[in-house]
């Protein structure tokens, strides 16, 4: 099976070790991976600026660099979400998040990796309401978690059940900074959740996400850490010791 | 013979529209909501809870997600032959003996009422909630004109005594603490200075309100649902507020958008297992009155109002909007909503579904509000219509930048952004650029006045290596 | 009001009804030219299953008194007995129904005088067992305001009357051919300050269902 391996841009730029984990996984998993290097943006950030029109580019772009393979597997739910909507076109996914493609693809049913930590699973919104890796709250169907499903093949995770299990952290690309007071107060609440469970890692499927609750973490000296879920499910060395 | 004040705007209607002039900047507005910490702890905690009860309601409904599903499409099909029910409707409810009018747009429908009120020489004027009235802006216009007008919804009295806008749909005066209405009822209605029991609070206002009730001369009041087969009005309260207005008054006033209608009684049933369900978590409202005639010696009229109705309904990308019922979920579960209050919005109604509303009656005043979203769409999933609201609130935001709503730095910004990203070499150098500039700059530079993201957040740290990077060191020879 | 100024109303209303003929034909022809492409009308499913008799009936009783209504099974002709008891000190008990000893509700009472009325007692047309809801028809009313200016309200129903839920309810409405009826689940009430429920808003400050 050939897996293109999609490194959204700010994944690559500043959180390289949930890449690595990916590709780790993925090749551990028994795929065949391959990074294509010229990739750039998903162009959602400009998308959701209301400037879909500057990411048309971007969206060609990404396109033919993935040409090749039978699935594109990414970190970031939100990234996979975008290019679905905006690049897939056909209707046959071929675009996915990493954990969505472990439990719908390659359909996991262990995993070889040990986390001995309280872990809170921080449901990001797009993964959560676009792609469906989890039954969302409000709706009344059957429960289901992709994610979790995966953290508990983890040794040693205590997954921490939260007050409220998937309130968004208020990131949300340029309303983090648009709206930086609402955004903010919407991370704080978000952590102070994770903080009465006594949660010692926040673990997710967006970096983007984790990225926000980490700047407030890191300016209120909360003892709290973040760390992207592929890297638990890999049983990556550094997650564990960071 | 000329009437005076017939032709000549008066002054409440012009400041009405040089305040609807100006720009709603939602994000400036939400952070002094936010800056008061404790009232947003409650506001966010109270919605939170209506939000549960909505959940726990849903969750005892066999195949909740399917009556979702068939409420959208019996909208869906009303609105692609809205005309024809529209035409089945009038000619039903006049032959009940109801009294139909027609009002193209907000102006024409404040002139209609104002026209039946004095006609008939009403100076006493009780109102159940009607959204649509807000809309309009029906209130100040007939204060205006002398009409005495009495809002009959304890939320609604209240913000009315407060002067203000509701804040939300089904609660409008949420954001308003108890002591705040000791003090106003004091105040108004002579209660004990700090009697803040809401049971005292609320007997005081039945007790005022009762006389009021008595001594109408007409009642106006809003409509959930429009039967087009038999001609009815549906009204849902828990106070029966509406239904003590209407049928104690000689004249009832039933004002609805002309997208209320449904069908047959047969659908109602859909939607009023959906409605107090979604709104607040009680299995049917208090009381769900269906008027179909008149009681002899009265008088029923209907306006049905378009303002921008029809010309949504021209819009693929918006026109599910139609399809509201006006029940609040949406709100209740906006995480931005419930963190920056009703107000914030500066439109009625507030909200996500507000913020996919206003947008389409005044572009150039609520541009903001399609940005005031996280876009976590778990307005959509609650919406007991199945309104696309998150992804219209994406497509509106399309709409603001295209048509010039969006500032030039930022839509500068996104085509340089857009420029950069087209090309990978171009992608890495400023990759490595920025990666650089966070590790090596000064925190001053950094964290300068500028900064939006660092005001109350750290940065992150940035790598060495891209990831990229890595690969190519790593595995490059592969 | 002069009758000068009556008068020029009358023909703006005159007026404006023209207008509104002109408004009419826009609004429908804007909607027409909307072009919303044709969506099918589905039929209704996922009536609920509640059984029948007994199950029903208790089922109705506990919506019923989640709404705060209060529920109580009645022999046949104990309806005055269960109201005496209830009300003990009521001054004024009516009713628009000949079938029991109350007061007549008089249609032509003025309104003051039936916002001091203590207790209405009307029958009810059929429950709703999914939310506890009593259809009420205007015949069975008295008056239309009768119900929600009364400061007790007491509903007597037929515990065979009980439908499942609103589709079933709203089917019988098809057939329905008087003026005004209403649902009734509950006494009137109010959560619009802080959300802090407050029984006995602007109607009745207690509902009885009395089942028969």
């Amino acid at each position: 099976m050939k897996v293109g391996l999609f490194a959204p841009c700010y994944i690559d730029q500043f959180y390289p070790q949930a890449a690595v984990a990916t590709l780790e996984l993925l090749e551990r998993l028994g795929c065949d991976v391959a990074y294509p290097r010229g990739q750039t943006c998903c162009g959602q950030p400009m998308a959701n600026a209301g400037c879909a029109a500057a990411a048309e580019a971007a969206h060609r772009h990404i396109a033919a660099c993935f040409e090749e393979f039978d699935y594109v597997v990414g970190p970031s739910g939100s990234c996979v979400l975008h290019l679905r909507e905006y690049v897939e076109g056909a209707p046959s996914a071929r675009y996915y998040e990493l954990c969505q493609f472990l439990v719908e693809v390659l359909q996991v049913e262990r995993l070889d990796a040990a986390f001995p930590c309280r872990v809170g699973l921080h449901a990001s919104c797009h993964g959560l309401r676009g792609l469906r890796l989890a039954r969302a709250s409000e709706r009344q169907e059957p429960p289901f978690d992709y994610v979790a499903c995966l953290l508990d093949m983890v040794d040693g995770v205590e997954r921490v059940p939260l007050d409220r299990p998937d309130e968004c952290c208020g990131f949300g690309g340029m309303f983090a900074v648009e709206e930086e007071a609402v955004s903010v107060r919407m991370g704080a609440d978000r952590l102070a959740d994770h903080l009465r469970q006594n949660v010692e890692v926040i673990t997710g499927t967006d970096m983007s996400c984790l990225m926000h609750l980490e700047g407030l973490i890191r300016r209120r000296n909360l003892p709290l850490r973040v760390v992207h879920v592929a890297e638990i499910l890999n049983g990556s060395g550094e997650a564990r010791n960071a | 013979m000329h009437d005076p004040t017939h032709d000549l705007m008066d002054d409440g209607a012009r400041l009405a529209a040089a305040d609807r002039s100006a720009r709603v900047r939602h994000a400036d507005r939400a952070a002094r909501f936010v800056a008061d910490a404790g009232q947003t702890d409650w506001h966010d905690a109270v919605l939170w809870r209506i939000r549960g009860k909505r959940d726990a309601a849903a969750g005892r409904v066999e195949g909740w997600e399917r009556l979702r599903a068939l409420a959208s499409e019996i909208k869906e099909h009303t609105l692609s032959r809205l005309d024809e029910y529209l035409a089945a409707f009038e000619e039903a409810a006049t032959a009940n003996g109801a009294q139909v009018h027609w009002a193209a747009d907000a102006d024409a429908h404040n002139r209609i009422v104002r026209d039946l009120l004095r006609a008939r020489g009403v100076r006493r004027v009780v109102k159940s909630k009607s959204m649509l009235t807000e809309e309009c802006g029906l209130n100040p216009y007939l204060e205006a004109r002398g009409f005495k007008v009495v809002d009959t919804d304890l939320g609604e009295r209240i913000v009315q005594l407060r002067e203000e806008p509701p804040s939300h749909l089904v609660a409008p005066a949420i954001h308003v603490r108890k002591e705040e209405i000791a003090a106003l009822f004091h105040e108004k209605l002579g209660t004990p200075a700090d009697a803040d029991d809401p049971r005292l609070l609320a007997a005081a206002m039945r007790e005022d309100l009762r006389a009021r009730f008595l001594a109408a001369d007409a009642a106006i009041t809003g409509v959930n649902f429009a039967v087009a087969s038999t001609g009815a009005l549906v009204l849902v309260t828990n106070e029966g507020n509406a239904d003590l207005g209407a049928h104690l008054a000689p004249a009832h006033i039933a004002c609805m958008g002309i997208e209320k209608l449904i069908p047959k009684p047969e659908h109602l049933g859909v939607f009023l297992r959906l409605l107090a369900r979604s709104a607040t978590g009680q299995p049917l409202s208090v009381y769900t009155s269906y008027f179909r005639r008149p009681a002899p010696g009265r008088e029923l009229h209907v306006v049905l109002v378009d303002n921008g109705r029809s010309r949504r309904l021209a819009q693929p990308d918006f026109r599910a909007a139609l399809k509201c019922i006006r029940c609040g979920a949406c709100l209740n579960t906006c995480p931005v909503y419930r963190r920056s209050g009703g107000h914030s919005y500066g439109a009625t109604p507030s909200g996500p579904i507000g913020a996919i509303l206003a947008p389409g009656m005044d572009m150039k005043r609520y541009a903001s509000l399609p940005f005031a979203s996280s876009l976590c769409g778990s307005c959509s999933d609650v919406c007991p219509v199945k309104i696309d609201i998150h992804a219209q609130l994406h497509r509106w935001r399309q709409v603001a930048a295209r048509e010039g709503y969006v500032s030039w730095p930022k839509r500068w910004g996104m085509r340089v952004a857009g420029w950069i990203v087209r090309s990978p070499r171009r992608y890495r150098l400023a990759g490595r650029l920025v990666r650089g500039w966070l590790r090596h700059a000064p925190r001053r530079l950094r964290y300068g006045p500028w900064n939006a993201w660092g005001r109350q957040r750290e940065l992150p740290r940035a790598p060495d290596r891209s990831f990229g990077e890595w690969y190519a060191a790593e595995r490059g020879k592969k | 009001m002069s009758r000068k100024r009556r008068h020029n109303a009358l023909g703006r209303a005159e007026r404006s009804a023209q207008n509104g003929s002109r408004a009419r034909e826009a609004i429908l022809e804007a909607v027409r030219r909307a072009g919303a492409p044709f969506a099918p009308l589905p039929s209704i499913v996922g009536a609920t299953d509640m059984g029948t008799g007994e199950a029903l009936t208790a089922r109705f009783m506990a919506s019923a008194q989640a709404a705060s209504a209060t529920v109580r099974i009645v022999e046949a002709g104990g309806v005055e007995a269960a109201v005496r008891e209830a009300f003990p000190g009521a001054a004024s008990v009516a009713s628009a129904s000949p079938a029991w000893g109350f007061e007549q509700a008089d249609p032509a009472a003025e309104a003051s005088a039936l916002a001091r009325l203590d207790v209405l007692v009307c029958p009810g047309a059929f429950g709703v067992a999914e939310n506890g809801a009593v259809w009420l028809a205007e015949s069975g009313m008295g008056s239309r305001v009768a119900p929600f200016l009364a400061q007790h309200l007491v509903l007597a129903l037929d515990h065979s009357a009980i439908v499942p839920d609103m589709h079933a309810a709203c089917d019988r409405l098809e057939t329905f051919g008087e003026g005004y009826g209403a649902f009734v689940a509950g006494p009137s009430k109010t959560a619009d300050i802080e959300q802090t429920l407050v029984i006995g808003a602007h109607g009745p400050r207690s509902l009885t269902v009395l089942l028969t």
